[in-house]
């Protein structure tokens, strides 16, 4: 099977990221091509190409685009490069090896939308990438593609440069929102209002994840309908996914969205060339963090968003993280749990307070001072922050963060309670214990 | 209690002027603060509230939600150990115990020397890496307990020179020509992108 690479074909390129180099591997081509077309027509081609969201959710691009109210003056656009979910690493490379592509895509949105700033959000913690599009910006500001009358016509548009300081929340979109007005990186309320409609300083807002954003120039170069071409029915055009974990070749690859199977990526040849020593699978990530787990009986399973949804997980950021079966099921999905504990905003008490009681829970049952009812009570804690713990999730909480952290518990208890009871048995109450868990 | 200095404050402005409002330049700002004195001092956020404008409390309310932002002194380097999931599966918690016996501290303390404080972070997004670390921010991917020693002794050494000390991130600042500057269009009352029209619609 053969498919064009998209967002990843400047990867093997030396110095891409560097503008001359850029611009000799049709760089900005697709900016040039747009500018002779009207912005109605730009956004239609994206709507032909039905771009799904690459951050997590999954939402079409063009159709987020239509979301925009008419004649509400000024619009914006946000761009989450906050990656943060466990097991995701895509675009941070795309940052740091082709910034001038997201750049390009960036500047065709605003052409398309009438979007008058753009704020390029990028993880404080990104230290490279963030050095990476800082050069790329300033290049492409003196070059004449961002600013004031690009390319000698009427379209003008500033591309800010902005980062976060730490906070796995703030790639929430509304999170998002708020950390860029200087605030804490708390979720808004929604619905009634969406981003779109009521965004950054109240106005008209897209915010559009860093892989997402990478693929529009692709799609104005060559056609919504050619890039519809690529992929399934479904889920068109390529996906970046990140293979870790238990695996031989660790990597990060481009594929061919909805056909490639979970099999293909983890032990193909071309790809995570299976699992290490010759192991057995024990289960896997599929979507980053917050994806409830797959196991051996998923590996046939296609990237293809609505399949993986029906069959209880999602695809989430494009991280698979794969468990050999030397992996110890209590402590990797404490390890989960922890993070979702740390990293909860505390905005929503069942948030708070529930991640936090699902880690000390487990933290306890690892101490050896596990009871003999922990499991009821890490799965009734779950029902009240998700309640019936379902796929996909109902949530009592303002955003996802909560019931990302049931993931984990449901899919290794369901699958290796057996696990979790061994430790259990083995308990011995009285155990001390560090004041944060731990034994002495 | 150290306010921000005259370059800092040139940066500080250029970077204000980016912004509808001013209050979106608080990270940016806060991060600056840290470059200068490698943490976030109250006379720092202080002054950062006198130029955006906003209350010291709400610069307080804003600093103390982000992790990368130290309101006190920690070591010139910061060694951020990934315990995310996918470094956990191949060693980050023996990496962790080995830095904290090399460095005779506790994970979240500071050498005495003030020369390095360990942290176990959340993914930092390098999992193919595994196990990684950055130091003030600079990754180092597949950290082994011998590489570890030998980092620790470069940096003692003073022979990693590309690594700078905490507080500074991006060594390349974002920097805007003003003949090349679109402008910032009002919040209230703006037009119609100009642009738009070519769509023959609202003209």
């Amino acid at each position: 099977m053969t498919f064009p690479l998209i967002t990843t074909s400047r990867w093997e390129i030396e110095y891409a990221h560097i503008i001359d180099r850029y611009v000799e591997t049709e760089g900005y081509k697709a900016l040039t091509k747009a500018l002779t077309m009207t912005p109605a027509e730009v956004h239609e081609e994206v709507k032909k190409a039905s771009l799904l969201g690459r951050g997590g959710a999954g939402f079409p691009a063009g159709v987020k685009w239509g979301f925009l109210p008419e004649n509400v003056w000024p619009r914006y656009l946000v761009v989450n490069g906050d990656e943060s979910e466990p097991g995701t690493y895509k675009d941070r490379i795309l940052l740091e090896r082709d910034p001038h592509q997201l750049i390009e895509g960036c500047l065709i949105t605003c052409y398309a939308l009438g979007l008058s700033q753009c704020f390029l959000y990028v993880r404080g913690e990104m230290a490279h990438g963030q050095e990476r599009i800082a050069n790329a910006l300033n290049e492409a500001y003196r070059a004449g593609y961002i600013g004031k009358n690009i390319l000698g016509t009427e379209f003008s548009v500033d591309i800010i440069l902005h980062w976060g300081a730490g906070a796995y929340i703030v790639g929430e979109e509304t999170a998002l929102i708020e950390s860029l007005e200087g605030n804490r990186g708390m979720p808004r309320l929604k619905p009634p209002f969406f981003p779109a409609s009521i965004g950054l300083y109240g106005k008209p807002t897209i915010v559009n994840n860093v892989e997402t954003l990478s693929n529009v120039p692709w799609i104005v170069l060559h056609g919504g309908e050619e890039f519809s071409k690529i992929g399934s029915e479904q889920s068109t055009g390529t996906r970046i996914f990140a293979v870790s974990g238990h695996v031989n070749n660790p990597g990060v690859f481009e594929v061919e969205f909805g056909t490639t199977t979970f099999r293909d990526l983890i032990m193909g040849d071309n790809y995570g060339q299976g699992i290490r020593n010759g192991n057995k699978i024990k289960a896997f990530i599929p979507g980053g963090a917050s994806a409830p787990w797959f196991f051996e009986e998923h590996l046939d399973v296609p990237l293809e968003k609505s399949t993986v949804d029906q069959a209880g997980s999602m695809l989430g950021s494009g991280a698979i993280v794969v468990m050999d079966e030397t992996t110890d099921i209590v402590r990797a999905c404490h390890n989960v749990v922890r993070f979702f504990s740390r990293e909860s905003c505390g905005k929503c008490a069942p948030c708070r307070e529930g991640t936090n009681w699902l880690e000390k829970i487990l933290q306890r049952i690892i101490d050896g001072n596990g009871r003999d009812d922990d499991l009821e009570l890490l799965l009734d804690v779950c029902d009240n922050i998700s309640p019936g713990i379902t796929w996909p999730p109902k949530q009592t909480t303002i955003c996802p963060l909560g019931p990302s952290a049931v993931s984990p518990i449901s899919s290794a208890i369901k699958r290796y309670r057996n696990e979790f009871e061994a430790y259990i048995s083995q308990s011995s109450t009285g155990t001390p214990v560090g004041i944060q868990g731990g034994i002495l | 209690m150290s306010r921000l200095n005259e370059e800092s404050l040139r940066i500080a402005n250029e970077i204000i002027d980016r912004y509808p409002i001013k209050k979106s330049a608080l990270i940016p700002l806060l991060h600056l603060a840290q470059e200068q004195e490698g943490w976030v001092s109250d006379g720092a956020m202080n002054h950062i509230a006198e130029i955006i404008e906003i209350t010291p409390a709400e610069v307080l309310g804003t600093c103390s939600f982000y992790e990368m932002f130290k309101r006190s002194p920690v070591g010139e380097y910061q060694l951020n150990i990934c315990h995310g999931i996918s470094c956990h599966l191949l060693g980050a918690e023996n990496l962790l115990h080995h830095a904290e016996e090399t460095l005779g501290i506790k994970e979240g303390e500071t050498t005495e020397d003030g020369k390095f404080s360990l942290e176990g972070v959340e993914c930092i997004a390098a999992c193919t890496e595994a196990p990684c670390l950055q130091v003030n921010y600079r990754y180092q991917n597949k950290v082994t307990a011998s590489y570890f020693n030998q980092l620790v002794q470069e940096i003692r050494d003073e022979n990693r020179s590309e690594i700078p000390k905490h507080g500074s991130l991006a060594k390349v600042r974002q920097s805007i020509p003003n003949e090349r500057l679109a402008g910032i269009e009002p919040v209230e009352h703006a037009q119609q992108p100009e642009w738009l029209n070519r769509n023959g619609e609202n003209s």
